[in-house]
This record gives C-alpha cells, sequence and structure tokens, in this order.
C-alpha cells in the first residue's frame, strides 16, 4: 500500500511539474493520471496493490470533496441575487447532459464491457 | 481539581484534529442514511455531511479557514485520487476493442450540450453575462473549471462554487433522469455521469457498478480535456455571432 501510494503521489508530483513548467490549463492530477495510464497500457498487467490502493481511495472518493462543499456554503455570497438563475442553470442544464450524453453513447454503442 | 473546560476548547476550536474528526464523522452519518434508505439518490451522503458540518461550525463559532485548516487533509487526498482514476480507465482499455468512436462522438456532445445548455438557461433567467460566463465550464473538475473561467472572462471563484453544485445535483437527479430515459447500459450511465457531474457523480458510479465505475473515470479524463478545448472555440464563435 505504501509503494502504491508512493506510485500515486509521484506521478502527481510528475504532473505538477509539467503543468507548472509549461504553463498548462490542465491540472497536474490529471496530468498525473494520463501518465500513470501511459505507464499501465504499456505494461502487461495492472500491478495488484497499485489496484487495491486505487480501489481503497476511490471507493470514498465522495468523503474527499466534503471540505470544497462546506467552502461552496460559506462561499454563497458569490451568487449574489442572482441565486435563481445560477441554480437554475444548474439544475436544468446537468440533468439534460446526463440525458443527452447517455442516450447518444447507448444508441451508439450497446455495451461492449457489458457483455464481456 | 475542576477541569478547565474554557482551556479544552480552546485547543480544539484550533486543532486540525477536531475538523478532521467532524468531517469523518459527519460523512460517516449522511452514507449510513444513504445505505439505510436503500442508497435513495436524494440523499447524497456528501451534501449531508456538509449541511451537517455548515451547522456545527456555525453554532460554535468556528470560522471556515480554522476548519479547512484540519480538513484539507481530506481534500488533499482528491490530487491521488484523480491520479488512481487511471487504473479504472486502463483495465477498461485493456478489455476494450470496439467503441472508440461511439465514445468520442459522445464526449463530444456531451461536453457542448453542458456547456451551451448551461448559458442557453442562464441567458433566459436573465442572468449578467459574468454569471453567464461563469457557468459555462461547471461540468468539469474545479481547477479545469477555474482556468477555463479566468480565460473568457468568467469569475474563477463563482465557477469553483458552481461545479461543486453540478457535481452533488448530478449526483441526486441523475439516476431519476437515467431512469427516466429507459438508459439501462451501465456503460452509458457511468459515462453520463462522468461527463455532467465530474467526481461527485463518478464517485456513485463507482460504488454501484465496476463498468459504470470505470467509463465515468473516463469520461472525467477526457471531459477535461474536451471542455477546455471546446469552450474557447465555442466562446470565439459565440463572439463573432453576437457582435456586428
Amino acid at each position: 500500500m505504501l509503494v502504491a501510494l508512493t506510485q500515486l503521489l509521484f506521478c502527481q508530483l510528475v504532473g505538477e511539474v509539467i503543468a507548472r513548467a509549461f504553463d498548462l490549463a490542465i491540472p497536474g492530477p490529471v496530468i498525473g493520471m494520463s501518465l500513470l495510464l501511459v505507464v499501465l497500457l504499456y505494461r502487461q498487467s495492472i500491478p495488484e496493490n497499485l489496484e487495491s490502493t486505487a480501489e481503497g481511495i476511490l471507493s470514498h472518493l465522495s468523503l474527499l470533496f466534503v471540505p470544497a462543499g462546506v467552502g461552496v456554503v460559506a462561499h454563497l455570497s458569490v451568487l449574489g441575487n442572482e441565486w435563481q438563475a445560477i441554480i437554475g442553470s444548474l439544475i436544468g442544464s446537468t440533468a439534460i447532459t446526463v440525458l443527452v450524453t447517455g442516450w447518444v453513447l447507448q444508441r451508439l454503442h450497446r455495451g461492449v464491457s457489458d457483455d464481456s | 481539581m475542576t477541569p478547565d473546560f474554557g482551556q479544552v476548547w480552546v485547543y480544539l476550536s484550533a486543532s486540525p484534529l477536531t475538523a478532521l474528526t467532524i468531517t469523518l464523522v459527519a460523512y460517516l452519518v449522511g452514507d449510513w442514511l444513504y445505505q439505510k434508505s436503500g442508497r435513495m439518490p436524494i440523499l447524497n451522503p456528501v451534501l449531508i455531511a456538509v449541511v451537517l458540518i455548515t451547522v456545527g461550525i456555525t453554532m460554535t463559532g468556528i470560522d471556515y479557514w480554522t476548519y479547512f485548516e484540519g480538513a484539507q487533509f481530506v481534500h488533499f487526498l482528491l490530487g491521488p485520487a484523480t491520479v488512481a482514476l487511471a487504473i479504472p480507465v486502463a483495465r477498461l482499455l485493456k478489455t476494450m476493442r470496439k467503441g472508440f468512436g461511439a465514445i468520442a462522438i459522445s464526449l463530444i456532445i456531451g461536453s457542448a450540450t453542458a456547456a451551451i445548455s448551461a448559458v442557453f438557461i442562464a441567458e433566459i433567467l436573465q442572468a449578467s453575462e459574468k454569471t453567464v460566463l461563469s457557468l459555462a465550464p461547471k461540468s468539469v473538475t474545479t481547477p479545469i473549471a477555474m482556468g477555463i473561467a479566468e480565460r473568457i472572462g468568467g469569475l474563477p471563484s463563482l465557477t469553483a462554487v458552481c461545479v461543486i453544485m453540478t457535481g452533488i445535483i448530478g449526483a441526486m437527479i441523475g439516476p431519476y433522469v437515467l431512469n427516466a430515459a429507459r438508459i439501462t447500459s451501465w456503460d452509458a450511465r457511468g459515462f453520463a455521469m462522468g461527463v455532467a457531474a465530474h467526481g461527485i457523480g463518478t464517485a456513485r458510479a463507482i460504488q454501484i457498478n465496476k463498468n459504470a465505475g470505470a467509463f465515468a473515470s473516463l469520461a472525467i479524463g477526457l471531459n477535461g480535456l474536451a471542455t477546455a478545448t471546446l469552450i474557447p472555440i465555442l466562446f470565439t464563435l459565440w463572439q463573432w455571432w453576437t457582435t456586428p
């Protein structure tokens, strides 16, 4: 687990360095994820300890958003007097996006991994 | 000797230990309620935890930054967790032999739909231009969204708030929308949640089904890149269209 955690942090660190050095709009962790993905695809198999550590972290992914969520409540004033328009837009747009994206993918591709 | 509760309180209210414990306890309560309800999406554990913590720190007079000093240890793990998304994606891509075109098309349509529908609805509801621009990148992870907002002239701080709200809204209403539209494929459900509601939407998908989780993880990574490319192009077209 310690090795796997180190590998994850190392990928993030390299990602942060690349993002800053080249002044990219893409955040460091996303670059780190892409790097790890390339390495994993190149290798024959995914190391078991990396897989179990990732599963452990990702199974509690919701928890990691809680501090930022509390921050949202603390900063609700940025919504100002336009909060109705903002919330209306967020609810409407999110529902439409889920619907359209899910419908298009289901239409074009009837679950290759569903039947595998 | 009587214990000095004043001293104890001074220690507790300033120590990261308190904020960290509060965060975990509030989340466990939220998750317990969610599981008890038979996983009703409306009872989103993040939302419950956020409400409990906000009420708690408001009542005890702890300000947000003091809270965050402790909670940042949890927040920090978002970075390695994002990197860890590579593992379900790698597992998926190793077994997948077809469907790459379908994913690319759904991604571009989904990414454009998220931005255009947000702008369109905000325009109808007569939001100011700055607000409209801040809403456009709301479906991707916070740092990417803030970067885009800054580039097109929105308010990054408003965008950050909208991103988190979008995640929670998506996790709460997404499954109902997918059921109503009879979208039953786990691949499509996961992908739709990832495109529309980034990490918070994905968190649910990962718990429910392995394929849905992998497709959702794939969607977050790809949508970050797609939206960062697409919104500046759409924005340029929109400016070109509206200014004679």
